[in-house]
């Protein structure tokens, strides 16, 4: 069976402040499925990411994001954001003087999910009165970001390298949070899907994927089996693991 | 300094007389859109206050004094009952400051005496409304607030004009005296008309151990507000705190500051502006004298431009006379940051909402010492003005 998809990129290429980064990313998302995208710093995975959001400075040059069978590619952020998606920020700015419950509540708009008994799962509850981000450590940062796409409970979530800057204690929670937000403890069909961006491989262990990327220069070199590709990338590094790709092809 | 014309400098003889006003007996004879106006500056009939004084054009319609220790007068009346209050009277302001004091000392259209009695602290608030209902007047009070020895007070004061005002004058003078160990906290929420000029001035003294804590918010159009609270610490640990909430927009002219001068050892102030500009001009001052050893100040202004138009001028001063003072400023005038604009939208806030939302934000100063009921209006006054921004 086919599974029907969720986001599709067609042929992407895309400009950052003048210079191209993105060159030609095609990849499909299927409802459901988590998908992991691996590679180098600076080779374009963020950006991918930032592009799907629909950020300005990311300008698309060529190809479509097609989203629920829509062509969002010239959408704002927040029609994304109300159309499903979700992001979760590598480093969020801090909003001076609104609270994160006041943030959250926003972000809930009307869908009912309550803030308190989430924040309460996960040991957030004391920061809902906080101002959001303000003076919050690389763990509280990462859990002040979950807990806000958990409320906004998006259909697509972004996640770019969430277990960076977070110590043993915290990653738990951050895993926990992360396969509540992916419905990965569920044995009903996964409606939510996610595309996570990981350095180090360590987010999987706790958030399995379906589908591996290697992203370098701006180009989807590899897919395949997520655990096979960074164990891979692991043992040989991407060089290895470009060019024995490029063999396959060969 | 701006350009002089006759639009920033009201002329008193260019108004009519606010005694000429005709103004019901009663605040029940207030229409309904009366009303209206009156509750976006906070004034609820049944709220529960310690007293309430309210004031339309020269006529007090309303003076109420329930609790043991609190005396709530016209200040007219208190001139009459109290032989002492000359010691009070225009000895922290002077009668020959400018032509507005001058013009308010000739010819008197009442105001309000509040006098807490030595120990008492009063749980509720006070509220007074000084309220201009009659178009082209000039309404031109005087204020005298004492707080005797151990006594606390909560005075709000809203002062607003009638819907159908536009051009309207207010000249207020409002002298406050902190006792030993008392505690005054003065919140001033304005919403005047958009051709209303503003001429608070304000003396306050503070004695040893006293606190005051002022906080001012004007959020909608006007024409021009010009003012300057000089403040005295004159005993040992002796503390102020000013502080400002202020939106300028399109024909708004705002010229808002405070001057605390630190004369006994050990007293301590603070003056925090927070200005937004949409195609006003915010000008915000703030000067801050050391005239004692050991003592620490500081002052914080910032600014947020939401336009090309309009201006944000921040002009702190420092001035030390002894070698052991702690005395600070930061000043800062910038644009709201795209990047938080856009953490907003991917969140699903529209460009204007997540705008409206960061503006809330930088407003939402909070002031040490506050009662929460008083942070309450302020965070209330601000969210009504955030839907009009």
């Amino acid at each position: 069976m086919v599974k029907e998809p969720l986001l599709e990129i067609q042929d992407l290429w895309v400009e950052v402040e003048g210079k191209e980064v993105l060159k030609g990313v095609s990849l499909t998302i299927p409802k459901g499925e988590t998908h992991a995208l691996f590679g180098r710093n600076g080779s374009g995975k963020t950006t991918l990411l930032m592009t799907i959001m629909g950020f300005p400075t990311y300008k698309v040059r060529h190809g479509k994001i097609i989203f629920k069978g829509e062509d969002i590619t010239h959408l704002p952020p927040f029609e994304r954001a109300r159309r499903g998606i979700g992001i979760m920020f590598q480093r969020p700015p801090t909003i001076r003087g609104v609270k994160l419950r006041e943030m959250l509540k926003l972000c809930a708009k009307e869908n009912g999910i309550k803030i308190e008994e989430l924040a309460r799962e996960f040991g957030f509850e004391g920061f809902l009165e906080r101002d959001v981000n303000r003076g919050f450590s690389g763990g509280e940062l990462k859990k002040s970001e979950l807990l806000q796409l958990l409320i906004q409970d998006p259909d697509l979530v972004l996640l770019d390298e969430p277990e960076s800057g977070v110590d043993m204690e915290n990653i738990q929670v951050v895993g926990r949070m992360i396969r509540k937000l992916l419905q990965k403890d569920t044995h009903r069909p996964r409606t939510k899907s996610g595309l996570i961006i990981t350095h180090t491989g360590f987010i999987l262990q706790f958030v399995p994927a379906d589908l591996g990327y290697v992203m370098m220069d701006g180009t989807i070199y590899c897919q395949g089996n997520p655990q096979e590709i960074f164990e891979g990338i692991q043992k040989h590094g991407y060089e290895e693991c470009v060019s024995c790709l490029k063999r396959i092809e060969a | 300094m701006p350009e002089k014309n006759r639009s920033l400098e009201p002329k008193v003889e260019e108004f009519k007389s606010a005694k000429e006003g005709n103004i019901p007996r009663s605040i029940e004879e207030f229409t309904p859109e009366e009303w209206a106006r009156l509750k976006e500056v906070g004034i609820e009939p049944d709220a529960s206050r310690e007293g309430e004084f309210f004031q339309a054009d020269a006529r007090v319609v309303h003076c109420r004094s329930i609790p043991e220790g609190l005396e709530l007068l016209p200040v007219t009346e208190a001139l009459e009952k109290y032989d002492w209050l000359s010691d009070y009277w225009w000895k922290s302001v002077s009668a020959d400051k400018d032509e507005y004091t001058k013009a308010t000392a000739e010819d008197l259209d009442d105001g309000y005496f509040i006098r807490v009695l030595p120990g008492y602290r009063l749980v509720y608030p006070v509220q007074t409304c000084l309220y201009i209902r009659t178009p082209g007047v000039v309404q031109k009070v005087h204020n005298i607030v004492i707080v005797e020895e151990g006594a606390e007070l909560n005075l709000i004061t809203a002062c607003t004009t009638h819907p159908g005002v536009r051009s309207s004058f207010h000249i207020g003078v409002s002298e406050f005296y902190v006792k030993r160990n008392a505690k005054l906290t003065f919140t001033m929420i304005h919403n005047w008309a958009d051709e209303t000029h503003v001429r608070p001035r304000t003396g306050v003294i503070v004695e040893e151990g006293g606190t005051y804590i002022s906080t001012y918010v004007t959020l909608h159009q006007v024409a021009t507000i010009q003012t300057m609270p000089d403040c005295r610490l004159v005993g040992p640990g002796a503390k102020a705190t000013f502080g400002s909430v202020v939106a300028a927009p399109k024909g708004s002219y705002l010229d808002l500051g405070a001057r605390v001068s630190l004369e006994a050892p050990e007293t301590r102030a603070e003056i925090i502006s927070r200005s937004v500009s949409y195609g006003g001009e915010s000008l915000a001052r703030g000067h801050l004298i050391g005239k004692a050893p050991e003592v620490k100040a500081h002052l914080e202004c910032q600014g947020l431009m939401l336009s090309d138009e309009g201006a944000i001028k921040a002009i702190p001063q420092l001035d030390a006379y002894y070698s052991n003072v702690e005395m600070s400023h930061e000043a800062a005038v910038g644009k709201v940051a795209q990047e938080e604009i856009e953490y907003l939208m991917a969140r699903g806030l529209s460009e204007e909402e997540a705008t409206s939302l960061i503006v809330q934000g930088f407003l939402n100063v909070r002031i040490e010492g506050l009662p929460e009921e008083l942070q309450k209006r302020i965070d209330k006054a601000i969210e009504l003005a955030r839907e009009g921004l």
